[in-house]
């Protein structure tokens, strides 16, 4: 990467995967298990999620030096706030039927952890092209987990994905199907979000055993 | 009725963590042990039990369409409702900084046990989805958005209790290497979100069940009657016989 220095670089990718925001930082849980049902809304989500991080973390790292620390957390909540009444704004006006089915977890971006984690950890002690870096990439870390359980959780759950009918037809019994293949209802239920996102924290860590928690 | 209903409802069929994830930031993060998760989920309650009623009024008397009626009639015709976010995390923030001056000021020993987590419950999701589904679900009054704040802080609280006392327990198995700490505990809360789910239909068969009762507890007088008045016949004629034997 040219344009960017090697630290630079880093600030992109280690929330990837050694520093993910959900799966080893711990943030922003709520949204990545409560939307997860279809690939269409994590997606949804992922993005809107991006543009408040990005454009917040610039925001906040620009605003760092006026701001005075004993109301730094009211000031960075109106500064999410804002944000995300433009994305609530903008989903409803280019798809409303998502936005009704996201409903008030498009509102609880506000408080994604995520976000005000980053601001506190970074964004107030860096500068703003940096702080921008470091919000993509950990937005990008979260939505990677996001679509990854969406697609999990659609494909098993009702056997499609964005809508399509990948696995043939369940009324018509085309496709696997026509061999006895049943949806697992159970997957679209709030709990197996729970145990998809263990699973993934699980096969993660079995990779890189320098995760591995002591207890 | 309708309070109690909803009181239920809030604590385990619509319970915070595991039917909506809310606040699980903070419940993953601060239920190593149980008597911080205590704390911490005394502050939800309490803090929830203010701000949802505080929002109700906010939403009722200036969000709402149509809600500055009462400002006069020019002012009808107004939605502000696109506010709404920036208006109850505002009241949210403010709400938790004037409750922590006020329990350091009168209560300096809860202030010393809630300590650190006053100030952080203004960023868990629990607080603002509390506000926020009252909204979404049009909480007819301000008593049962009450009912509804306390009722979802007590269930929120539950959840933190009962999982940082397995979280102490679970720490003397032997648990594979990667999943330890963060991977179980997704697993383990899963298992106990399927265990709620079986509160799911507590509400709706509890109704049946109630009509069916009055049923039977209009029959059951007929039929004690017919009960007492064979048993004063029969005393009758014992009381014959023995005069007859006498």
């Amino acid at each position: 990467m040219g344009l960017l220095s090697k630290k630079d670089a880093a600030l992109i990718t280690d929330p990837f995967a050694d520093n993910n925001p959900i799966t080893i930082q711990v943030l922003g849980i709520c949204s990545a298990l409560a939307i997860t049902a279809e690939l269409k809304a994590s997606i949804v989500m992922a993005v809107s999620v991006l543009f408040v991080m990005g454009v917040g973390n610039v925001v906040i790292s620009l605003m760092r030096n006026i701001i005075p620390s004993k109301i730094r957390i009211i000031a960075q909540l109106i500064v999410v706030a804002t944000l995300v009444i433009i994305v609530d704004l903008v989903l409803k006006a280019v798809a409303y039927d998502l936005s009704k089915t996201l409903g008030a977890f498009i509102g609880l971006i506000i408080t994604n952890c995520i976000i005000m984690g980053r601001f506190e950890a970074f964004a107030l002690a860096n500068g703003p092209w940096r702080s921008f870096l470091d919000g993509i990439g950990n937005a990008v870390g979260y939505g990677v987990i996001l679509i990854l359980v969406g697609f999990f959780r659609e494909l098993l759950g009702s056997g499609t994905l964005l809508g399509f009918k990948v696995l043939g037809d369940p009324i018509e019994k085309t496709g696997l199907y026509a061999l006895g293949y049943e949806n697992n209802g159970f997957m679209l239920l709030a709990p197996m979000a729970l145990i998809v996102v263990g699973i993934i924290i699980w096969i993660q860590r079995s990779r890189n055993e320098a995760l591995i928690e002591e207890n | 009725m309708e309070h109690l209903e909803l009181f239920f409802k809030s604590i385990f069929i619509d319970n915070m963590v595991f039917a909506t994830f809310l606040g699980m930031c903070s419940y993953l993060a601060v239920s190593k042990k149980v008597t911080t998760a205590v704390g911490l989920g005394a502050a939800v309650i309490f803090v929830l039990m203010v701000t949802v009623p505080l929002n109700w009024l906010l939403d009722q008397y200036i969000l709402q369409p149509g809600a500055l009626k009462w400002l006069g009639v020019e002012y009808a015709a107004y939605d502000l409702s696109f506010l709404s976010f920036i208006l109850f995390i505002a009241t949210i923030a403010t709400m938790v900084q004037l409750v922590e001056i006020i329990v350091e000021k009168f209560s300096p020993s809860l202030y010393n046990s809630l300590g650190i987590f006053l100030p952080l419950i203004a960023v868990n999701c629990a607080i603002l989805g509390g506000s926020l589904f009252m909204q979404s679900r049009e909480i007819p009054t301000l008593g049962l958005a009450l009912t509804y704040g306390v009722g979802s802080g007590i269930g929120w609280f539950l959840a933190i209790l009962a999982i940082a006392a397995i979280r102490e327990k679970i720490r003397y198995s032997n648990i594979p290497a990667p999943l330890r700490g963060l991977g179980i505990t997704f697993i383990v809360t899963g298992l106990m979100a399927i265990g709620f789910m079986s509160f799911g239909g507590m509400l709706t068969g509890g109704e049946e069940e109630a009509k069916a009762e009055e049923k039977t507890a209009i029959e059951t007088p007929v039929e004690e009657k017919k009960i007492e008045e064979a048993t004063k016949e029969v005393k009758e004629e014992v009381a014959v016989n023995t005069k007859e034997i006498k």
